[in-house]
This record gives C-alpha cells, sequence and structure tokens, in this order.
C-alpha cells in the first residue's frame, strides 16, 4: 500500500505545534477532521482510542519516528497523516529518542491487512535514512507530499 | 542494520517454521515482542517469508513482512544459543503474543456482539477489558 494510498494531502502538518505526545496526537487527528477524512463529532473518541493503544507500549518504533494508530468504526476506508516536529516529541520511543516524525494511522475494525501493509510501507521507507532526513526538513504540505510520493515511484520500480 | 556474524558464524544454524495465528497479524505491538524477545539472545535471528528475509531483532524489518493472519515464517538462528532462542520465539508465536486483541476496540453495537461470540471463545481477561472499554468510549 502506497503512501498516497491513505496519506491525505490535505492534512499533512510539516510544523506541529504540540509538544506533548496527546497534543501531537490530537493536532494530527484535528488536520484530519479539518480534511474532512473523519466526522468531528468522533474526535473525541478517535483521541481516546489512540492514547489508549499509546497505553498498551509507546508507537514510537525508533530512527526518531512513531505510527500513532488505532481502529475505528467510523471510518469505511484506512486514512492517515504525516506531521513533522522540528524540535522532536518526547513519545516513550522504543529507543528513548524523541519523535519527529509522525505517521498516524485510523482504520476500519475489519480491514487489518490494510493496517499491515500501511505499516509494512512506512517501515520499509523509513528504513532508509536518507528519506529519513529529507522528509524532516521537508518546508510545507506540498513538498512532503512530493517527498510521499517520490517514495511510492521508488518502491513501484524497486 | 549490520550484524557482527563473525562470532556467530561458526555455529550451525538452527531453523524452525512459525504461523502468525492471532486475527490481526504481525503489526506493531507483535512486532515489538518479537524484536525484543530476539534481542534477549546473542545468536543472529531471521525471518524467512513472503520473498524476504528480515533481522527478527529489529521492530521496522519485522513490519516489512506484512504477515497477515495464517502467514507461515521460517525463523533461523545462529549463535551459541540458537537453539534456546527459537524455543523462545516460537512460544511467543504458538500463544498469540498473549495479545487481547478486543481490548484496543471501540465497538459500536453491532460489533459489542460479535464481541461477545469472540471473547466467549477467547476466555480470559476479556470481561474486565471491555468493561474499560465502554467507560471510555462512553465517558
Amino acid at each position: 500500500m502506497k503512501f498516497s494510498d491513505f496519506v491525505s494531502v490535505d492534512a499533512i502538518r510539516p510544523s506541529v505545534a504540540a509538544n506533548s505526545k496527546e497534543g501531537v496526537i490530537r493536532e494530527m487527528t484535528q488536520s484530519l477532521v479539518d480534511a474532512e477524512k473523519i466526522a468531528v463529532g468522533e474526535m473525541d473518541s478517535i483521541v481516546k482510542a489512540i492514547m489508549k493503544r499509546e497505553d498498551l507500549g509507546s508507537t514510537g518504533i525508533g530512527r526518531g519516528v512513531a505510527v500513532p494508530h488505532t481502529k475505528h468504526p467510523s471510518v469505511s476506508r484506512l486514512v492517515g497523516t504525516v506531521a513533522i516536529s522540528e524540535q522532536g516529541v518526547d513519545f516513550e520511543s522504543l529507543d528513548g529518542e524523541p519523535v519527529q516524525l509522525f505517521f498516524l494511522l485510523v482504520s476500519p475494525p475489519d480491514r487489518p491487512g490494510d493496517h499491515l501493509r500501511a505499516l509494512e510501507n512506512i517501515s520499509r521507507q523509513l528504513r532508509d535514512d536518507a528519506f529519513c532526513k529529507t522528509l524532516k526538513e521537508a518546508g510545507g504540505p506540498q513538498e512532503v507530499w512530493r517527498l510521499l510520493e517520490d517514495a511510492d515511484a521508488q518502491s513501484i520500480a524497486s | 542494520m549490520t550484524i557482527d556474524q563473525t562470532e556467530n558464524s561458526m555455529h550451525e544454524t538452527h531453523s524452525r517454521e512459525v504461523v502468525v495465528e492471532n486475527e490481526q497479524g504481525l503489526h506493531a505491538r507483535p512486532a515489538d515482542l518479537v524484536a525484543r524477545e530476539a534481542q534477549r539472545w546473542e545468536s543472529r535471528i531471521e525471518f524467512v517469508g513472503k520473498a524476504q528475509r528480515v533481522d527478527g531483532k529489529s521492530i521496522l524489518d519485522l513490519l516489512t513482512l506484512a504477515a497477515e493472519a495464517g502467514t507461515h515464517l521460517v525463523v533461523e538462528a545462529t549463535g551459541p544459543d540458537a537453539s534456546e532462542a527459537l524455543d523462545a520465539i516460537g512460544s511467543l508465536f504458538e500463544h498469540k503474543f498473549d495479545l487481547n486483541e478486543e481490548n484496543t476496540r471501540i465497538h459500536t453495537n453491532k460489533s459489542k456482539q460479535e464481541k461477545q461470540i469472540s471473547s466467549d471463545s477467547a476466555g480470559i481477561n476479556t470481561a474486565t477489558c471491555e468493561g474499560d472499554a465502554e467507560r471510555n468510549t462512553n465517558s
């Protein structure tokens, strides 16, 4: 599953203001509401569900990356967005490092395969240090989107 | 992900098959559990499946397998504690990583009924978790 299959370009936040775990999750969920990918009335429930998942173990998977996520019955397809924090946020990551790159995913409960394929794509791309570095330095949403599209094109070619 | 293979290459490679048996597949939490378990052992540990060979000690590598429920994988361990490492990792898969996957779901009324059925078959712990989930959803 490519980035362009689940990342909403209108919801990309290349410079998050929040400096806490819940703050970033809330800001990213709000961006999906603003992009009309999730219903405004579901926002609190989704944030709560994502935080509940974090309680089971941080989704900060190392290398300055976190993949906060949840299943939620209010979405009929996998929706996601990308955010970047310049200074990094304490996310209780597995390697203890602050997180700069966030990929937030909300998936329908009955589609575990889609969720796995989104995680597969994210982790495959993030093994590439150059990709992580350029993404962290991206200036605006369009630049982030272009980098994701480039990564998609390369993963098809390889 | 470089692994120092010089020491371990003196040892024979042990291997065994594992099957992803939990409903949600090898998602972030089980991948984390497997990587942590693999890191406890000195041996080099690799997973082979879906036309890939990945480092069992790396959560990112394990996630690239996108192993859904029912996927068969081969685990290979090379090193002084290879056999014990395979037993420990195999046990995680056999116990479906001891995850209570229902725990993280937020349910509509319809899926609550479905969950009731699945929690009957799943047995332990679901009653408490269900209570928590409902409180969170309703508050």
